[in-house]
Protein backbone atom coordinates (compact mmCIF):
# COMPACT_ATOMS: atom_id res chain seq x y z
CA UNK A 1 0.00 0.00 0.00
CA UNK A 2 1.60 3.00 -1.10
CA UNK A 3 2.32 6.43 1.85
CA UNK A 4 0.37 9.42 0.47
CA UNK A 5 2.55 11.55 -1.24
CA UNK A 6 3.25 14.32 0.66
CA UNK A 7 5.02 16.88 -1.71
CA UNK A 8 6.59 20.19 -2.24
CA UNK A 9 8.32 22.32 -4.22
CA UNK A 10 11.61 24.87 -4.02
CA UNK A 11 12.33 27.46 -6.57
CA UNK A 12 15.59 28.98 -6.82
CA UNK A 13 14.57 32.42 -8.71
CA UNK A 14 16.61 34.32 -11.15
CA UNK A 15 17.51 37.96 -10.09
CA UNK A 16 18.92 41.03 -11.69
CA UNK A 17 18.97 44.36 -10.70
CA UNK A 18 18.99 47.46 -12.42
CA UNK A 19 19.92 50.94 -12.08
CA UNK A 20 22.32 50.02 -9.22
CA UNK A 21 25.35 47.58 -8.81
CA UNK A 22 24.83 44.75 -6.43
CA UNK A 23 25.79 41.22 -6.19
CA UNK A 24 22.87 38.60 -6.58
CA UNK A 25 23.13 37.90 -2.82
CA UNK A 26 22.65 41.22 -2.24
CA UNK A 27 19.96 42.10 -4.16
CA UNK A 28 18.25 38.07 -3.08
CA UNK A 29 18.65 39.67 0.55
CA UNK A 30 17.18 42.30 0.12
CA UNK A 31 13.85 41.01 -1.30
CA UNK A 32 14.09 38.09 1.39
CA UNK A 33 14.17 40.77 4.03
CA UNK A 34 11.58 43.11 2.21
CA UNK A 35 8.89 40.70 2.33
CA UNK A 36 7.15 41.02 6.23
CA UNK A 37 9.07 43.00 7.47
CA UNK A 38 11.83 42.33 10.59
CA UNK A 39 8.94 40.44 13.07
CA UNK A 40 8.79 37.75 10.66
CA UNK A 41 12.25 36.58 10.97
CA UNK A 42 12.58 33.21 12.73
CA UNK A 43 15.81 31.47 12.51
CA UNK A 44 15.83 28.55 10.22
CA UNK A 45 17.15 25.32 12.59
CA UNK A 46 19.52 23.38 10.13
CA UNK A 47 19.97 20.17 13.00
CA UNK A 48 18.39 17.69 10.88
CA UNK A 49 20.00 19.17 7.48
CA UNK A 50 22.13 16.04 6.34
CA UNK A 51 22.37 17.19 2.58
CA UNK A 52 25.25 14.80 1.84
CA UNK A 53 23.55 11.56 2.76
CA UNK A 54 23.51 9.22 -0.13
CA UNK A 55 20.02 6.90 -0.24
CA UNK A 56 22.47 4.78 -1.22
CA UNK A 57 23.22 3.85 1.86
CA UNK A 58 26.51 5.68 2.60
CA UNK A 59 27.77 9.52 3.91
CA UNK A 60 30.33 10.99 1.53
CA UNK A 61 31.09 13.52 4.87
CA UNK A 62 34.20 15.47 4.09
CA UNK A 63 33.84 15.18 0.65
CA UNK A 64 31.83 18.43 -0.42
CA UNK A 65 31.95 21.66 1.32
CA UNK A 66 29.69 22.58 3.44
CA UNK A 67 27.23 24.79 1.36
CA UNK A 68 25.01 26.68 3.94
CA UNK A 69 26.18 29.87 4.65
CA UNK A 70 24.01 30.64 8.24
CA UNK A 71 24.49 34.16 7.66
CA UNK A 72 22.18 34.41 4.98
CA UNK A 73 18.48 35.48 5.74
CA UNK A 74 16.59 32.69 6.25
CA UNK A 75 12.69 33.15 7.00
CA UNK A 76 9.64 30.70 7.88
CA UNK A 77 6.21 31.78 7.00
CA UNK A 78 2.86 31.72 8.25
CA UNK A 79 2.08 29.41 5.17
CA UNK A 80 4.66 27.01 6.89
CA UNK A 81 7.05 27.82 3.95
CA UNK A 82 10.82 28.59 3.94
CA UNK A 83 11.85 31.75 2.44
CA UNK A 84 15.55 32.22 2.30
CA UNK A 85 18.93 33.25 -0.04
CA UNK A 86 20.40 29.84 -1.46
CA UNK A 87 23.81 30.74 -3.11
CA UNK A 88 22.99 34.09 -4.86
CA UNK A 89 19.35 33.22 -5.34
CA UNK A 90 16.23 33.99 -3.51
CA UNK A 91 14.94 30.64 -2.76
CA UNK A 92 11.02 29.55 -1.81
CA UNK A 93 9.96 26.00 -0.54
CA UNK A 94 6.54 25.87 -0.16
CA UNK A 95 4.94 23.53 2.58
CA UNK A 96 4.02 20.13 2.58
CA UNK A 97 0.94 19.55 0.72
CA UNK A 98 -1.21 16.21 0.29
CA UNK A 99 -2.73 16.74 -3.07
CA UNK A 100 -0.80 18.11 -6.67
CA UNK A 101 -3.49 21.00 -6.48
CA UNK A 102 -1.82 22.48 -3.31
CA UNK A 103 1.60 21.62 -4.05
CA UNK A 104 0.38 24.38 -7.25
CA UNK A 105 -1.62 26.93 -5.01
CA UNK A 106 1.56 27.05 -2.78
CA UNK A 107 3.77 27.26 -5.67
CA UNK A 108 1.37 29.89 -6.78
CA UNK A 109 1.48 31.97 -3.37
CA UNK A 110 5.52 31.80 -3.36
CA UNK A 111 5.37 33.69 -6.80
CA UNK A 112 3.21 35.95 -5.47
CA UNK A 113 5.39 36.37 -2.69
CA UNK A 114 7.96 37.14 -5.03
CA UNK A 115 6.43 39.75 -6.69
CA UNK A 116 5.55 41.44 -3.51
CA UNK A 117 8.85 41.23 -2.58
CA UNK A 118 9.85 43.52 -5.72
CA UNK A 119 7.15 45.58 -5.29
CA UNK A 120 9.09 46.28 -1.92
CA UNK A 121 12.63 46.55 -2.63
CA UNK A 122 11.05 48.95 -5.73
CA UNK A 123 9.94 51.20 -3.13
CA UNK A 124 13.13 50.46 -0.95
CA UNK A 125 15.68 51.33 -3.99
CA UNK A 126 12.71 53.95 -5.66
CA UNK A 127 14.64 57.04 -5.05
CA UNK A 128 18.51 55.41 -6.49
CA UNK A 129 16.11 54.85 -9.45
CA UNK A 130 16.90 50.81 -9.20
CA UNK A 131 14.79 48.11 -9.24
CA UNK A 132 15.01 44.10 -8.11
CA UNK A 133 14.07 42.03 -10.76
CA UNK A 134 13.31 37.55 -10.35
CA UNK A 135 12.40 35.69 -13.02
CA UNK A 136 11.41 31.88 -12.84
CA UNK A 137 13.61 29.99 -14.89
CA UNK A 138 16.69 27.85 -14.34
CA UNK A 139 18.96 29.02 -17.18
CA UNK A 140 20.53 32.41 -17.86
CA UNK A 141 22.15 31.61 -21.29
CA UNK A 142 25.51 31.00 -20.70
CA UNK A 143 25.81 28.19 -18.89
CA UNK A 144 24.55 28.44 -15.24
CA UNK A 145 21.60 26.49 -14.02
CA UNK A 146 19.42 26.97 -10.99
CA UNK A 147 16.94 24.35 -9.68
CA UNK A 148 13.51 23.86 -9.42
CA UNK A 149 13.15 21.06 -6.80
CA UNK A 150 10.37 18.50 -6.20
CA UNK A 151 10.04 16.20 -3.15
CA UNK A 152 7.51 13.51 -2.75
CA UNK A 153 7.55 11.28 0.68
CA UNK A 154 7.83 7.57 -0.35
CA UNK A 155 8.31 4.58 2.06
CA UNK A 156 11.46 3.55 3.23
CA UNK A 157 10.60 0.48 1.63
CA UNK A 158 10.46 0.78 -1.39
CA UNK A 159 14.34 0.04 -2.86
CA UNK A 160 16.15 2.62 -3.84
CA UNK A 161 17.25 0.85 -7.03
CA UNK A 162 13.30 0.72 -8.00
CA UNK A 163 12.73 4.56 -8.37
CA UNK A 164 16.01 5.10 -10.35
CA UNK A 165 14.56 1.58 -12.81
CA UNK A 166 11.31 2.72 -13.02
CA UNK A 167 11.05 6.71 -12.47
CA UNK A 168 13.88 8.07 -14.68
CA UNK A 169 12.11 7.13 -17.98
CA UNK A 170 9.46 9.33 -16.68
CA UNK A 171 11.88 12.38 -15.72
CA UNK A 172 12.99 12.03 -19.23
CA UNK A 173 9.61 11.56 -21.06
CA UNK A 174 7.48 14.08 -19.04
CA UNK A 175 9.64 17.46 -20.13
CA UNK A 176 7.21 16.83 -23.43
CA UNK A 177 4.60 18.91 -21.47
CA UNK A 178 6.54 20.60 -18.15
CA UNK A 179 9.41 21.79 -20.47
CA UNK A 180 9.73 25.48 -20.09
CA UNK A 181 11.63 25.96 -23.80
CA UNK A 182 14.80 27.73 -24.04
CA UNK A 183 16.58 29.04 -27.05
CA UNK A 184 19.50 27.55 -27.63
CA UNK A 185 22.11 24.98 -26.35
CA UNK A 186 24.55 25.34 -23.22
CA UNK A 187 27.52 22.95 -21.31
CA UNK A 188 28.76 21.75 -24.24
CA UNK A 189 25.53 20.44 -25.62
CA UNK A 190 24.61 20.23 -29.19
CA UNK A 191 22.39 22.48 -30.79
CA UNK A 192 24.23 26.31 -30.91
CA UNK A 193 22.42 29.37 -29.68
CA UNK A 194 19.76 30.12 -32.37
CA UNK A 195 18.13 26.55 -31.61
CA UNK A 196 14.73 26.06 -29.90
CA UNK A 197 14.45 22.86 -27.33
CA UNK A 198 11.90 21.85 -24.85
CA UNK A 199 13.25 21.92 -21.62
CA UNK A 200 15.42 24.76 -20.08
CA UNK A 201 17.55 22.30 -18.11
CA UNK A 202 18.67 19.14 -20.19
CA UNK A 203 21.55 20.54 -20.81
CA UNK A 204 22.57 20.26 -17.21
CA UNK A 205 22.27 16.45 -16.31
CA UNK A 206 25.52 14.27 -17.24
CA UNK A 207 25.17 11.30 -14.65
CA UNK A 208 22.12 8.87 -14.33
CA UNK A 209 22.10 8.58 -10.53
CA UNK A 210 24.14 11.04 -8.21
CA UNK A 211 24.33 13.30 -4.90
CA UNK A 212 25.15 16.08 -6.63
CA UNK A 213 23.46 19.60 -7.33
CA UNK A 214 24.95 22.05 -8.47
CA UNK A 215 27.45 20.20 -10.87
CA UNK A 216 27.84 16.38 -13.14
CA UNK A 217 23.92 16.80 -12.11
CA UNK A 218 22.30 13.09 -12.03
CA UNK A 219 18.78 12.52 -13.36
CA UNK A 220 17.88 10.64 -9.95
CA UNK A 221 19.27 12.72 -7.22
CA UNK A 222 20.10 10.60 -4.13
CA UNK A 223 20.34 12.29 -1.25
CA UNK A 224 18.76 11.10 1.57
CA UNK A 225 17.59 13.54 3.78
CA UNK A 226 14.14 13.16 4.69
CA UNK A 227 12.99 15.41 6.67
CA UNK A 228 11.24 12.95 8.92
CA UNK A 229 11.06 9.75 10.60
CA UNK A 230 14.00 7.85 8.74
CA UNK A 231 13.31 4.18 9.18
CA UNK A 232 9.24 5.21 7.76
CA UNK A 233 9.97 7.50 5.20
CA UNK A 234 12.25 8.81 2.28
CA UNK A 235 11.68 12.01 0.32
CA UNK A 236 12.81 11.72 -3.03
CA UNK A 237 14.38 14.97 -3.98
CA UNK A 238 13.92 15.63 -7.63
CA UNK A 239 16.22 18.57 -9.27
CA UNK A 240 15.23 17.31 -12.90
CA UNK A 241 12.65 19.47 -13.43
CA UNK A 242 11.93 22.63 -15.14
CA UNK A 243 10.10 25.81 -13.20
CA UNK A 244 6.77 26.55 -14.96
CA UNK A 245 5.08 29.68 -15.24
CA UNK A 246 1.92 27.88 -16.93
CA UNK A 247 0.04 26.32 -14.07
CA UNK A 248 -1.41 23.31 -16.03
CA UNK A 249 2.61 22.32 -16.22
CA UNK A 250 2.90 22.37 -12.35
CA UNK A 251 0.05 20.56 -11.87
CA UNK A 252 1.08 17.53 -14.38
CA UNK A 253 4.42 17.83 -13.21
CA UNK A 254 3.84 17.13 -9.72
CA UNK A 255 0.57 14.94 -10.05
CA UNK A 256 1.88 12.32 -12.41
CA UNK A 257 5.06 12.12 -10.55
CA UNK A 258 3.09 11.57 -7.62
CA UNK A 259 0.67 9.36 -9.24
CA UNK A 260 3.76 7.10 -10.60
CA UNK A 261 5.36 6.84 -7.28
CA UNK A 262 2.07 6.13 -5.30
CA UNK A 263 1.81 2.78 -8.73
CA UNK A 264 5.87 2.27 -7.85
CA UNK A 265 5.01 1.14 -4.01
CA UNK A 266 1.90 -0.33 -5.15
CA UNK A 267 3.69 -2.97 -7.78
CA UNK A 268 1.58 -0.90 -10.52
CA UNK A 269 3.89 -0.05 -12.66
CA UNK A 270 4.67 -1.82 -16.52
CA UNK A 271 8.00 -3.71 -15.59
CA UNK A 272 9.43 -3.04 -19.14
CA UNK A 273 9.64 0.90 -19.07
CA UNK A 274 13.04 1.23 -18.34
CA UNK A 275 15.32 3.37 -20.93
CA UNK A 276 18.55 2.18 -22.63
CA UNK A 277 20.41 5.22 -22.37
CA UNK A 278 18.68 8.39 -20.06
CA UNK A 279 21.29 10.94 -20.62
CA UNK A 280 20.95 10.16 -24.40
CA UNK A 281 17.40 10.76 -24.15
CA UNK A 282 16.94 13.48 -22.19
CA UNK A 283 19.10 15.65 -24.67
CA UNK A 284 17.52 14.40 -27.83
CA UNK A 285 13.70 14.72 -26.16
CA UNK A 286 15.06 17.75 -25.59
CA UNK A 287 15.60 18.77 -29.09
CA UNK A 288 12.72 16.87 -30.37
CA UNK A 289 9.82 19.29 -31.12
CA UNK A 290 8.16 16.44 -33.37
CA UNK A 291 8.12 14.50 -30.76
CA UNK A 292 9.00 11.21 -32.89
CA UNK A 293 12.37 11.00 -32.20
CA UNK A 294 12.92 6.83 -31.42
CA UNK A 295 14.58 5.79 -27.60
CA UNK A 296 15.17 2.52 -27.22
CA UNK A 297 14.13 0.77 -24.11
CA UNK A 298 16.39 -1.70 -22.12
CA UNK A 299 14.24 -4.77 -24.09
CA UNK A 300 15.63 -3.24 -27.06
CA UNK A 301 11.78 -2.13 -28.34
CA UNK A 302 12.02 1.18 -29.84
CA UNK A 303 9.77 4.24 -28.96
CA UNK A 304 8.64 7.77 -28.43
CA UNK A 305 8.65 10.01 -25.18
CA UNK A 306 4.73 10.59 -26.14
CA UNK A 307 4.17 7.02 -26.86
CA UNK A 308 6.37 5.89 -22.95
CA UNK A 309 3.67 8.65 -21.25
CA UNK A 310 0.55 7.11 -23.06
CA UNK A 311 1.64 3.96 -21.68
CA UNK A 312 1.98 5.37 -18.40
CA UNK A 313 -0.97 7.33 -18.71
CA UNK A 314 -3.21 4.15 -19.02
CA UNK A 315 -1.66 2.24 -16.14
CA UNK A 316 -2.38 5.37 -14.19
CA UNK A 317 -6.02 5.27 -15.35
CA UNK A 318 -6.51 1.97 -14.67
CA UNK A 319 -4.98 2.16 -11.43
CA UNK A 320 -6.70 4.97 -9.60
CA UNK A 321 -9.82 2.89 -10.32
CA UNK A 322 -9.30 0.22 -7.76
CA UNK A 323 -7.43 2.55 -4.93
CA UNK A 324 -9.44 5.69 -4.01
CA UNK A 325 -7.54 6.71 -0.93
CA UNK A 326 -10.01 9.24 0.08
CA UNK A 327 -12.03 12.23 -1.29
CA UNK A 328 -9.70 15.13 -1.77
CA UNK A 329 -6.79 12.87 -3.03
CA UNK A 330 -8.96 10.91 -5.45
CA UNK A 331 -10.51 13.85 -6.88
CA UNK A 332 -6.76 15.48 -7.37
CA UNK A 333 -6.17 12.02 -9.10
CA UNK A 334 -9.21 11.86 -11.61
CA UNK A 335 -8.17 15.52 -12.43
CA UNK A 336 -5.13 14.78 -13.02
CA UNK A 337 -5.52 11.99 -15.68
CA UNK A 338 -8.31 13.64 -16.97
CA UNK A 339 -5.50 16.92 -17.59
CA UNK A 340 -3.03 14.59 -18.71
CA UNK A 341 -4.71 12.85 -21.29
CA UNK A 342 -6.25 16.22 -22.73
CA UNK A 343 -2.26 16.93 -23.06
CA UNK A 344 -0.78 13.98 -24.18
CA UNK A 345 -3.70 13.91 -26.94
CA UNK A 346 -2.67 17.55 -27.57
CA UNK A 347 0.44 16.45 -28.30
CA UNK A 348 -0.51 14.08 -31.21
CA UNK A 349 -2.47 17.03 -33.35
CA UNK A 350 -2.00 20.70 -33.82
CA UNK A 351 0.34 21.14 -30.75
CA UNK A 352 -0.28 24.98 -30.36
CA UNK A 353 -3.70 23.77 -29.44
CA UNK A 354 -2.00 23.53 -26.17
CA UNK A 355 -0.24 26.90 -26.01
CA UNK A 356 -2.53 27.57 -23.34
CA UNK A 357 -1.32 24.98 -21.33
CA UNK A 358 2.16 23.68 -21.98
CA UNK A 359 4.99 26.50 -21.34
CA UNK A 360 7.50 25.22 -24.27
CA UNK A 361 4.56 25.77 -26.65
CA UNK A 362 3.54 29.32 -25.98
CA UNK A 363 7.00 30.36 -25.57
CA UNK A 364 7.93 29.16 -29.45
CA UNK A 365 4.54 30.87 -30.66
CA UNK A 366 5.76 33.91 -29.55
CA UNK A 367 9.34 33.64 -30.79
CA UNK A 368 8.33 31.99 -33.87
CA UNK A 369 5.34 34.88 -33.94
CA UNK A 370 7.54 37.67 -33.36
CA UNK A 371 10.14 36.56 -35.62
CA UNK A 372 7.60 36.25 -38.77
CA UNK A 373 5.85 40.02 -37.75
CA UNK A 374 9.07 41.49 -37.76
CA UNK A 375 11.23 39.46 -40.67
CA UNK A 376 13.81 38.72 -37.91
CA UNK A 377 16.55 36.63 -38.65
CA UNK A 378 17.49 33.62 -35.76
CA UNK A 379 20.15 35.30 -33.85
CA UNK A 380 18.47 38.79 -33.72
CA UNK A 381 18.30 39.34 -29.35
CA UNK A 382 14.98 39.99 -29.46
CA UNK A 383 14.16 35.90 -30.02
CA UNK A 384 16.53 35.42 -26.52
CA UNK A 385 14.97 38.46 -24.71
CA UNK A 386 11.62 36.88 -25.59
CA UNK A 387 12.47 33.56 -23.71
CA UNK A 388 14.45 34.82 -20.48
CA UNK A 389 11.23 37.40 -20.07
CA UNK A 390 8.66 35.33 -20.24
CA UNK A 391 9.67 34.42 -17.07
CA UNK A 392 9.74 37.84 -15.31
CA UNK A 393 7.52 38.38 -12.71
CA UNK A 394 6.95 41.48 -12.61
CA UNK A 395 2.75 41.82 -13.81
CA UNK A 396 3.50 45.29 -16.30
CA UNK A 397 6.45 43.26 -17.62
CA UNK A 398 6.15 39.24 -17.49
CA UNK A 399 5.49 37.70 -20.75
CA UNK A 400 4.34 34.35 -19.48
CA UNK A 401 1.35 36.62 -18.33
CA UNK A 402 0.24 37.81 -21.73
CA UNK A 403 0.30 34.32 -22.98
CA UNK A 404 -3.43 33.31 -22.21
CA UNK A 405 -2.06 30.79 -19.84
CA UNK A 406 -5.30 28.68 -18.97
CA UNK A 407 -5.37 28.90 -14.85
CA UNK A 408 -6.29 26.49 -12.28
CA UNK A 409 -6.42 28.00 -9.47
CA UNK A 410 -8.00 31.91 -8.42
CA UNK A 411 -6.08 34.71 -7.52
CA UNK A 412 -8.12 34.91 -4.16
CA UNK A 413 -7.23 31.43 -3.30
CA UNK A 414 -3.25 32.14 -3.94
CA UNK A 415 -3.62 35.17 -1.46
CA UNK A 416 -5.05 33.30 1.21
CA UNK A 417 -1.74 30.52 0.04
CA UNK A 418 0.42 33.17 0.91
CA UNK A 419 -0.03 33.40 4.35
CA UNK A 420 -2.23 30.24 5.75
CA UNK A 421 -0.47 27.17 5.66
CA UNK A 422 -2.46 23.66 3.79
CA UNK A 423 -5.30 22.38 6.56
CA UNK A 424 -3.63 18.51 5.91
CA UNK A 425 0.35 18.08 6.95
CA UNK A 426 2.54 19.51 9.68
CA UNK A 427 2.86 22.77 7.78
CA UNK A 428 -0.72 23.39 9.46
CA UNK A 429 1.00 23.25 12.95
CA UNK A 430 3.88 25.20 11.66
CA UNK A 431 2.20 28.00 10.35
CA UNK A 432 -0.36 28.31 12.91
CA UNK A 433 2.06 28.41 15.92
CA UNK A 434 4.22 31.26 13.91
CA UNK A 435 1.22 33.21 13.45
CA UNK A 436 0.00 32.91 17.12
CA UNK A 437 3.37 32.85 19.31
CA UNK A 438 5.64 34.67 16.83
CA UNK A 439 7.83 36.15 19.50
CA UNK A 440 7.96 32.79 21.11
CA UNK A 441 9.43 30.59 18.05
CA UNK A 442 12.85 30.73 17.82
CA UNK A 443 13.78 28.65 15.09
CA UNK A 444 11.77 25.91 12.93
CA UNK A 445 12.47 23.78 10.35
CA UNK A 446 10.74 20.61 8.04
CA UNK A 447 10.40 18.58 11.00
CA UNK A 448 10.48 20.58 14.15
CA UNK A 449 9.65 24.04 15.21
CA UNK A 450 11.66 25.29 18.78
CA UNK A 451 10.33 27.56 21.53
CA UNK A 452 11.19 30.02 24.13
CA UNK A 453 8.45 29.08 26.91
CA UNK A 454 9.95 31.66 29.42
CA UNK A 455 12.74 31.97 31.88
CA UNK A 456 15.09 30.82 29.55
CA UNK A 457 14.01 27.34 28.46
CA UNK A 458 13.85 26.08 24.79
CA UNK A 459 11.37 23.40 24.17
CA UNK A 460 12.13 21.19 21.08
CA UNK A 461 8.53 20.47 19.43
CA UNK A 462 9.40 17.16 16.93
CA UNK A 463 7.22 16.75 14.24
CA UNK A 464 8.99 13.45 12.39
CA UNK A 465 5.36 12.22 10.63
CA UNK A 466 4.69 14.67 8.03
CA UNK A 467 1.19 13.87 8.29
CA UNK A 468 0.85 14.87 11.39
CA UNK A 469 0.00 18.27 13.07
CA UNK A 470 -3.06 18.75 10.68
CA UNK A 471 -5.72 21.08 11.05
CA UNK A 472 -7.52 17.24 12.17
CA UNK A 473 -5.22 16.58 14.64
CA UNK A 474 -4.76 19.72 16.56
CA UNK A 475 -6.94 22.43 15.18
CA UNK A 476 -9.24 21.80 18.22
CA UNK A 477 -6.16 22.09 20.83
CA UNK A 478 -4.85 24.86 18.97
CA UNK A 479 -8.70 26.94 19.58
CA UNK A 480 -9.30 25.53 23.81
CA UNK A 481 -5.62 25.85 24.57
CA UNK A 482 -4.81 29.71 26.83
CA UNK A 483 -1.03 30.21 25.87
CA UNK A 484 1.63 28.30 24.03
CA UNK A 485 2.90 26.36 27.13
CA UNK A 486 -0.82 24.90 27.38
CA UNK A 487 -0.87 23.86 24.25
CA UNK A 488 2.72 21.70 24.27
CA UNK A 489 1.75 20.46 27.36
CA UNK A 490 -1.84 19.25 25.92
CA UNK A 491 0.41 17.94 22.65
CA UNK A 492 2.25 16.40 24.87
CA UNK A 493 -0.34 14.42 26.75
CA UNK A 494 -1.85 13.15 23.58
CA UNK A 495 1.25 12.07 21.25
CA UNK A 496 2.39 10.22 24.39
CA UNK A 497 -1.27 8.46 24.83
CA UNK A 498 -1.43 7.90 21.29
CA UNK A 499 2.24 7.00 20.88
CA UNK A 500 2.85 9.27 18.33
CA UNK B 1 -4.92 45.21 -34.51
CA UNK B 2 -6.83 41.59 -34.34
CA UNK B 3 -9.73 41.48 -32.10
CA UNK B 4 -9.67 38.88 -28.73
CA UNK B 5 -11.19 35.97 -29.68
CA UNK B 6 -14.41 35.41 -27.30
CA UNK B 7 -15.12 31.72 -27.81
CA UNK B 8 -17.25 29.77 -24.88
CA UNK B 9 -15.58 27.12 -23.88
CA UNK B 10 -17.43 23.64 -22.94
CA UNK B 11 -18.62 22.87 -19.96
CA UNK B 12 -16.34 20.41 -18.20
CA UNK B 13 -17.29 17.10 -18.66
CA UNK B 14 -19.57 14.76 -16.30
CA UNK B 15 -17.34 12.84 -14.56
CA UNK B 16 -15.90 16.11 -12.63
CA UNK B 17 -19.55 17.13 -11.25
CA UNK B 18 -18.71 17.49 -7.87
CA UNK B 19 -14.92 18.08 -7.68
CA UNK B 20 -13.62 20.15 -5.62
CA UNK B 21 -10.84 21.54 -7.56
CA UNK B 22 -13.05 23.00 -10.17
CA UNK B 23 -10.92 24.29 -13.10
CA UNK B 24 -11.41 27.95 -13.62
CA UNK B 25 -11.68 29.52 -16.94
CA UNK B 26 -10.19 32.65 -17.21
CA UNK B 27 -12.55 33.13 -20.27
CA UNK B 28 -11.39 35.37 -23.13
CA UNK B 29 -7.75 34.84 -21.51
CA UNK B 30 -7.60 31.21 -22.03
CA UNK B 31 -8.33 32.03 -25.88
CA UNK B 32 -5.97 35.23 -26.63
CA UNK B 33 -5.20 35.43 -30.25
CA UNK B 34 -1.66 35.41 -31.41
CA UNK B 35 -1.57 39.07 -33.05
CA UNK B 36 -2.72 40.55 -29.25
CA UNK B 37 -0.04 38.56 -28.13
CA UNK B 38 2.52 40.39 -30.59
CA UNK B 39 1.20 43.72 -30.23
CA UNK B 40 2.02 43.17 -26.27
CA UNK B 41 5.27 42.22 -26.59
CA UNK B 42 5.86 44.77 -29.01
CA UNK B 43 4.46 47.36 -26.33
CA UNK B 44 6.75 45.51 -23.05
CA UNK B 45 9.90 43.71 -24.57
CA UNK B 46 13.26 45.02 -23.26
CA UNK B 47 13.69 48.48 -25.00
CA UNK B 48 17.35 46.95 -25.39
CA UNK B 49 17.30 43.61 -25.77
CA UNK B 50 20.78 42.75 -26.56
CA UNK B 51 22.09 44.51 -23.38
CA UNK B 52 19.54 42.78 -21.99
CA UNK B 53 20.44 39.36 -22.84
CA UNK B 54 23.81 40.05 -22.57
CA UNK B 55 23.70 41.31 -18.93
CA UNK B 56 21.13 38.76 -18.18
CA UNK B 57 24.06 36.30 -15.91
CA UNK B 58 22.94 34.34 -13.10
CA UNK B 59 25.28 32.32 -10.46
CA UNK B 60 24.95 28.74 -11.00
CA UNK B 61 22.56 27.70 -7.95
CA UNK B 62 20.79 25.13 -5.97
Amino acid sequence: MSVDKICGIETEYGVISRGLEMSSVTASSLLVSAYGGESMQIDWDFIHERPYMDARGFSVGERLDPEIDYQLVNRVLTNGARYYVDHAHPEYSSPECVTAMDALLYDLAGEAILRRSMVLTRDLLAEQGAEIVVYKNNSDGKGNSYGCHENYLVSRSLPFSDIVRHMTVHFVSRQIFTGSGKLGSENGMSGGPNSFQISQRSDFFEEEVGLETTLRRPIINTRDEPHAEASKFRRLHVIVGDANMSQTATYLKIGTTQILLSMLEDGALPPDLVLDEPLGAIRSVSRDLDLNQSIRLQSGRLTTALNIQFQYLEAAEGWIQVDAVNDKIDQDRRLIVRLWREVLEGLTGDRFGLADRVDWLAKLKMIEGFRMRHDLSPEDSRLKAIDLQYHDLREDRGLAYRAGLRRLVDESSVSKAMVNPPSDTRAFLRGEVLRRWPEQVVSANWDSVVFDVGSGSLVRLPMDDPAWGTKMDVGLVLEECSDLNDLLTRISTSATMSGT
Amino acid sequence: MAERANQVRQDPPADRRGSSTEEVRSGASSDVDIEQILDEIDEVLEANAEDFVRNYVQKGGE
